[in-house]
């Protein structure tokens, strides 16, 4: 990983996570913003694959978890968004090789991430008992959440994946 | 090492050619054992607080920026409420006049009342408390399931954890921790909440328990310690406070009794609280400080004055 794009990578991260906590709550669906960090991970994946996703994850994740106004364990956000950064590496590698991938697998690569990353989450607070919550409360936000990212995909994830692509060494 | 060859063969049978950019399994189990000890580090003690109040130094100032800047966006979205909204609201509006009117009718009585509670409040326990004024500037996501906001004071405006935080309505909840110009707040809807309440009417105490819901779903659960006292509906559940004001100080309204009902399982009266603050839409609230903090900002004074 070399030093520009980790910065670019650092840069992005940082911008989702200040407008998550502080500009996308005025918009907020039953308290669900957009995961715009999740679609930071799923473009830079989709461009540079799964190693630099997974990386990209977990950092991602670490300032998500430890943030303000952040109050659940830390580690939770880092192993879903992990996660993420794995299964949307995966979507490039299956892809032909040479080949970018198109809108409708981009699309169904966030619905996928936003579910997984989400449901990921929420399975590490079950287990750790972090907050108590209900299932019932647990399946509407996981919906939400991806129902704003499949929404929100279409505005950031070009920008983002356009931003990681000038940035690839020609090979 | 078998996994780091640069080719091997896959469960086909077939020679695999390892993908630019593909994870390699080194470090792939490097970041989820890393993530594991975050969640270790994180249950067992507070070895992460100084990570946190880092991160609270550098991101606190741009998610203040961040909101200035976004507030004459952010504040539009209150103008797309929809009609069924509106009209929703017209009823409650209408509701609490008829509700106001009463109280004007009984006001003689209730103010005499309340002149010898002051009078008596005043004397008992001179709290003393200043406000320390701030406004939210983030809200934590559902997606993380716990209710936090950040406001932007910190340790400079003289804040301190397990503080309490109200605003014009009543309590909003306590400071959790502080950056030098931020604060994470837990708010008292958070599952995880508890306060000591105490029923206005019969000076009956009790927990008050969050149920992690913001919005108009958003209730409070308040569980009494004597089982034979049954709160009416509309009294008021007020915090009794603990020593030294940390982290509630007494005497704040917390929310009206909206139902109360028994539990079969652990045989316990429960009464339903519709808390007094409406969380979904904070903005300015205030943070109880003792008299005579030193703060970056104007302080407003036990009496009432600005310092």
């Amino acid at each position: 990983m070399n030093a520009g794009r980790a910065a670019l990578a650092a840069a992005l991260i940082s911008l989702a996570v200040v407008l998550q906590a502080s500009v996308f709550d005025a918009f907020a669906w039953d308290g669900v913003v957009p995961d715009l960090a999740l679609l930071v991970v799923v473009g830079a994946a989709l461009v540079r694959g799964g190693e630099f996703g997974m990386v990209t994850g977990f950092a991602a994740g670490v300032i998500l978890d430890l943030a303000p106004p952040a109050d659940h364990l830390a580690g939770r956000w880092a192993l879903a968004l992990l996660v993420v950064g794995y299964v949307a590496g995966r979507v490039r590698q299956d892809a032909r090789p040479g080949t970018t991938p198109n809108a409708t697998t981009v699309m169904v690569t966030v619905a996928a991430c936003s579910f997984v990353g989400s449901s990921v989450f929420a399975l590490t607070g079950i287990i750790l008992r972090d907050p108590a919550v209900d299932f019932g409360e647990l399946l509407q936000v996981i919906g939400i959440s991806l129902v704003w990212d499949v929404l929100l995909a279409p505005l950031v994830l070009p920008v983002v994946m356009a931003a990681f692509r000038r940035l690839e060494p020609a090979r | 090492m078998a996994i780091l060859t640069p080719e091997r063969l896959n469960r086909r049978g077939r020679l695999e050619h390892p993908e630019p950019g593909a994870p390699k399994r080194p470090t792939a189990v490097a970041l989820v054992l890393a993530c594991a000890v975050l969640l270790v580090l994180d249950l067992t003690g507070p070895a992460l607080t100084p990570a946190r109040r880092l991160l609270g130094e550098v991101y606190g100032p741009l998610e203040s920026a961040a909101s200035t800047v976004a507030r004459p966006l952010t504040s539009t979205a209150d103008w797309f409420q929809t009609q069924g909204a509106l009209r929703d609201r017209v009823g409650d509006l209408e509701a609490a006049n008829a509700a106001l009117r009463q109280e004007v009718a009984t006001a003689g009585f209730d103010r005499n009342k309340l002149a010898e509670y002051e009078g008596l409040t005043a004397a008992a326990q001179n709290m003393g408390y200043a406000v320390v004024p701030a406004r939210v500037i983030g809200y934590g996501a559902s997606q993380s399931f716990s209710r936090t906001v950040t406001i932007d004071a910190g340790s400079e405006a003289g804040i301190e954890p397990d503080m309490t935080v109200v605003n014009a309505a009543g309590l909003v909840g306590r400071v959790l921790r502080v950056s030098r110009s931020t604060a994470t707040v837990l708010l008292i809807v958070d599952a995880d909440s508890v306060v000591g309440g105490r029923v206005g009417s019969s000076m009956e105490v009790g927990f008050v328990h969050g149920n992690g819901v913001l919005g108009h779903a958003g209730r409070l659960d308040l569980e009494l310690l004597d089982q034979s006292v049954v709160p009416a509906k509309g009294d008021t559940v007020v915090t009794w406070g603990s020593s030294k004001g940390a982290p509630y100080v007494a005497g704040v309204p917390v929310g009206v009794v909206d139902s109360v009902y028994s539990s079969v399982r652990d045989s316990t009266q429960r009464a339903r609280i519709t808390p007094l603050v409406d969380f979904s839409s904070l903005d300015v609230v205030g943070v109880a400080v003792p008299s005579g903090t030193r703060s970056d900002r104007a302080v407003i004074d036990a009496d009432g004055k600005l310092k």
